[in-house]
């Protein structure tokens, strides 16, 4: 096989023409929709991450104008339950995993110092698959209303709606039977795009690492994606099963779920939640990765106990799979379930705190730089520890039975998610921006727009553990006057419009940054070898593939230390001088392109984006009654997915063309 | 397949070899088959809490017919030994050999699915229907996605074979490719294995 990597023109094959003449361009908007990069693949993923989390923050605004005093009436009971639970599908799918795909995609090979992931064109599938995941599940909004199951979307409620007395009319059935299916293909859809990017990712890490970059040598962030990849890789076919259960249950009356025909709603919960605690540290455990990365850049110092974090994020891994059930406390599976998994979750708190305190433990005696990057990591570090500490209290039994369905628990998510997880990811873009897109971004209004969701962030969810306490429950679209509820429901709703207003600071920041001056290869003096090439770098990545000998690589290239005392001095080490705008190792990238330096990166095509539109367009079919039309649809779909596989399959290289 | 993997290959393997000395292609495939044992994991143990919900319709006992099973699951097994042939006639250079043995593979699994059609036809004619029971339908969706991938299996032969017959498919380049529909292919075969056992010999036995 490397043979013909090397020599891809001696083959004996007689000359296929393509279909559509192989893209060449590298620039324009045409070279985005064909790009096989795995950088603008993750700055594509950054992006529409971000335009859902306008959406999905809009929809949280309408939820908290419509709870923000008692009977409220800006929502409908139909449409607030539309609202919540397209809020919630829209940041968990579309909005956190996404962000962690854009850095894992951006990052992981130059972290690990190669020249793209090992599938390109299965990396650009994964987008424009999300993409169209996406897209298909709004579309939802055009036809018979969004799915209104919540994110969970327990039976049979999923089945017969919120008021299956009232709405045993054929036609109610049939709206939210529609409503499901949305939920139940757009997710299966954005379950496809994940699971290729798990494999592409686990290949990646294992087979591609620099020469010298040995597993117990590469970033943390990189371990952290490898950890996430392995998740996805078990817990997406594992809800795939589960939402085509969901589909043969709606569409076609096959009784998994239904307790009317024999099937067992607990199912579809124990399916649901043994993805839905991975899950979680899916959407955790990259931004965990970035804090490892940001920490000890700012404090000056290296991680403090590398292996012991990299450890217990893989415990976290294993440790995920043998919790899902305390999400099922209230559900009566029995005393011993409830202890046994209550004691398995008390004891995933272990490596989470030793994260914790390793990362307290970097800063500890270091020369602290507050960055608007290290800021949001100190906020991932004390905001998610008030998450763990409330997720540990949900672990005692009867303390959970207690504030299950509570506000409580969705101050604890949302502490954990937001407070964790969006704190991080906030952070890494910070952080990386420069290496992106060439220049900083603005650190006054940074650190404006840090401070202002700090606030708005505790602001509207730290009084939610109280409205929990005080049995509030989570999911009703309104409230009664004289509960004692009012007036942290109103500070909850004043916090969220802090929250929007932060977000509108950093597009400002964005916006004002742009003209900032080049940034240079290694603009935050930091340690790992994606500073080591320039800011943005080449399509290559690298001109040479750096040789590893360090966890710190770039910092051991800079700095030597003569005795543990002193402190580091900066040595020339691979050539120029500071005195290179693109930092010390500025030179080490040419400016040549890939082709002069005769290295070879895979083509553009135009054949993921072909392949990702077939499957919402044979999604539609499963709504139809009609046998015909439902038939028709798959075929269209089908022939335009396996087609577009076919001609990418024999797809010829561009340098064959001429 | 070549010109998919040179471009594939480009930015992995060019200068040096990969971390596992094993080829990305490969190692994708070992991973996804990983994932896919969750898959049928997941509709295994669903089949099997469901084993006894048969809402009155028809049981586990009614319906197999364990012979003509056992007479289509050995033909699928012995496909395998056709996938194994065909690789070998490739490393043999024997191209003949080659061409036989995967279309003989293909059309062992179109036996296969032919049969897995008739027994559906015939149990919905029976009466036991996607709708039925909470046993039928876990039935129905773990066959069913079983013969999906036994499907996608005989397409790659076929495409395969088809190639082949132009010359398209050579001992240098595309041992590996071949190997790789192989695994898949060992694969579907194995998970009939565990199918097989856990929906017509236990039951029965
Ligand atoms: C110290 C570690 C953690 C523990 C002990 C813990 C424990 C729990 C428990 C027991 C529940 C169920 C509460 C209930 O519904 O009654 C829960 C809910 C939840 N947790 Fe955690 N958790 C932890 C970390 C996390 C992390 C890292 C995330 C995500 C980044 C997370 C996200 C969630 C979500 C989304 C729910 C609510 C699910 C729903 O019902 O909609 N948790 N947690
Ligand atoms: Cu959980």
């Amino acid at each position: 096989m490397t043979a013909i990597a090397e020599n891809p023109s001696t083959g004996t094959l007689p000359r296929r023409r393509g279909i559509f003449p192989r893209p060449t361009k590298t620039t324009g908007a045409l070279s985005w929709l064909t790009t096989v990069d795995h950088k603008k693949i993750g700055i594509m993923y950054g992006i529409g991450a971000l335009i859902f989390f306008v959406v999905g923050g809009l929809e949280a605004l309408l939820i908290r104008a419509q709870l923000a005093t008692p009977n409220g009436e800006v929502l409908s009971a139909d449409l607030y339950n539309q609202v919540f639970t397209m809020h919630g599908l829209t940041m968990i799918f579309f909005v956190v995993m996404p962000l962690g795909a854009a850095f894992i995609n951006y990052l992981l090979p130059l972290q690990l110092g190669a020249r793209d992931v090992a599938f390109p064109r299965i990396n650009a599938v994964s987008l424009w698959i999300w993409v169209v995941a996406g897209l298909f599940v709004y579309s939802s909004f055009f036809f018979e209303g969004a799915p209104n199951g919540s994110w969970v979307s327990y039976f049979p409620q999923a089945l017969v709606g919120p008021d299956p007395a009232g709405n045993l009319a054929s036609d109610a059935v049939a709206i939210q039977q529609s409503r499901m299916l949305f939920y139940s293909m757009g997710l299966q859809i954005a379950g496809v795009a994940s699971l290729a990017s798990a494999v592409n990712f686990v290949t990646t890490v294992l087979n591609m690492r620099a020469p010298g970059m040995t597993l117990m040598r590469m970033p943390v962030f990189s371990w952290m994606s490898f950890v996430t990849a392995f998740l996805l890789l078990f817990a997406m076919p594992v809800i795939g099963i589960a939402l085509w259960q969901m589909m043969f249950q709606i569409r076609f009356a096959g009784p998994f779920f239904d307790p009317l025909n024999g099937g067992d709603p607990v199912l579809w919960e124990h399916m649901f939640w043994l993805f839905g605690h991975p899950e979680v540290y899916i959407m955790i455990l990259p931004a965990f990765g970035i804090v490892s990365e940001i920490l000890p850049v700012f404090s000056r110092k290296p991680l403090f106990g590398y292996s012991a974090i990299v450890f217990s994020g893989i415990a976290i891994g294993f440790l995920g799979w043998g919790v899902w059930a305390h999400h099922m406390f209230t559900a009566g599976l029995g005393p011993v379930a409830d202890s046994a998994f209550g004691i398995a979750t008390m004891l995933i708190a272990v490596p989470t705190g030793i994260k914790i305190f390793n990362w307290l433990g970097t800063m500890w005696g270091g020369q602290i730089r507050f960055t608007t990057p290290m800021l949001f990591a100190i906020g991932l570090v004390s905001m998610f520890t008030i998450g763990g500490l409330s997720g540990v209290t949900h672990s005692l039994v009867p303390h959970d039975t207690q504030q299950h369905d509570t506000y409580y628990v969705v101050a604890h998510f949302h502490y954990v998610l937001f407070g964790g997880a969006l704190f991080g990811l906030f952070g890494g873009i910070y952080f990386w921006f420069p290496k992106a897109f060439g220049r900083l971004l603005n650190e006054r209004i940074g650190k404006l727009h840090f401070w202002s969701m700090l606030i708005g962030f505790n602001l509207t969810f730290a009084p939610m553990h109280l409205l929990g306490l005080n049995g509030m429950p989570r999911r009703y679209y309104t409230y009664a006057d004289g509960m004692g509820w009012n007036f942290w429901n109103a500070v909850v709703s004043i916090g969220s419009l802090v929250i929007a207003l932060s977000f509108a600071i950093f597009v400002i920041n964005i916006i004002v940054s742009r003209n900032n001056p080049p940034a240079g290869a290694d603009p935050w003096d930091a340690r790992s070898v994606e500073w080591l090439t320039s800011s943005p770098p080449p399509v290559h990545n690298f001109d040479d593939i750096p040789v590893i000998s360090d966890n710190d690589e770039l910092w051991y290239r800079k700095y030597a230390s003569t005795s543990d005392e002193d402190a580091p001095v900066r040595v020339a080490a691979g050539g120029s001088d500071d005195e290179n705008p693109g930092g010390p190792y500025g030179d080490r990238v040419s400016g040549k392109t890939a082709k002069e330096l005769g290295i070879h990166m895979p083509d553009p095509s135009w054949f993921p984006l072909l392949l990702s539109l077939g499957l919402p367009i044979a999604a539609y079919g499963v709504f139809f009654e009609d046998r015909i039309t439902m038939t028709a649809f798959f075929a269209v779909g089908g022939i335009l997915t396996f087609g577009s596989m076919l001609g990418w399959a024999l797809e010829p290289s561009a340098e064959e063309d001429h | 397949m070549s010109t998919v993997d040179a471009a594939e290959h480009g930015a992995a393997d060019h200068g040096h070899a990969t971390n596992l000395g094993m080829s990305n292609e490969k190692l994708g495939m070992w991973t996804f088959i990983g994932s896919e044992c969750l898959f049928f994991g997941a509709m295994i143990a669903t089949y099997l809490l469901y084993l006894n919900r048969t809402n009155g319709g028809l049981t586990a006992f009614d319906v197999f017919d364990i012979p003509f099973t056992s007479a289509s699951t050995f033909i699928l097994l012995m496909s395998s030994l056709g996938m194994v042939l065909a690789l070998d006639a490739l490393h043999k250079r024997d191209m003949r050999g080659f061409q036989t043995w995967t279309l003989a593979t293909a059309v062992m699994g179109m036996v296969f699915l032919a049969g897995q059609k008739y027994e559906f036809a015939f149990f919905v004619e029976e009466g036991f229907k996607l709708e039925t029971s909470p046993f039928s339908v876990s039935f129905f969706m773990l066959t069913g996605f079983h013969g999906i991938h036994v499907t996608v299996g005989v397409v790659m032969l076929v495409i395969l074979w088809a190639l082949s017959l132009r010359g398209g498919i050579t001992a240098d380049k595309h041992t590996e490719t071949v190997e790789l529909v192989g695994l898949y292919w060992h694969f579907v075969d194995i998970v009939w294995i565990v199918i097989f056992t856990v929906i017509y010999l236990i039951p029965v036995g």
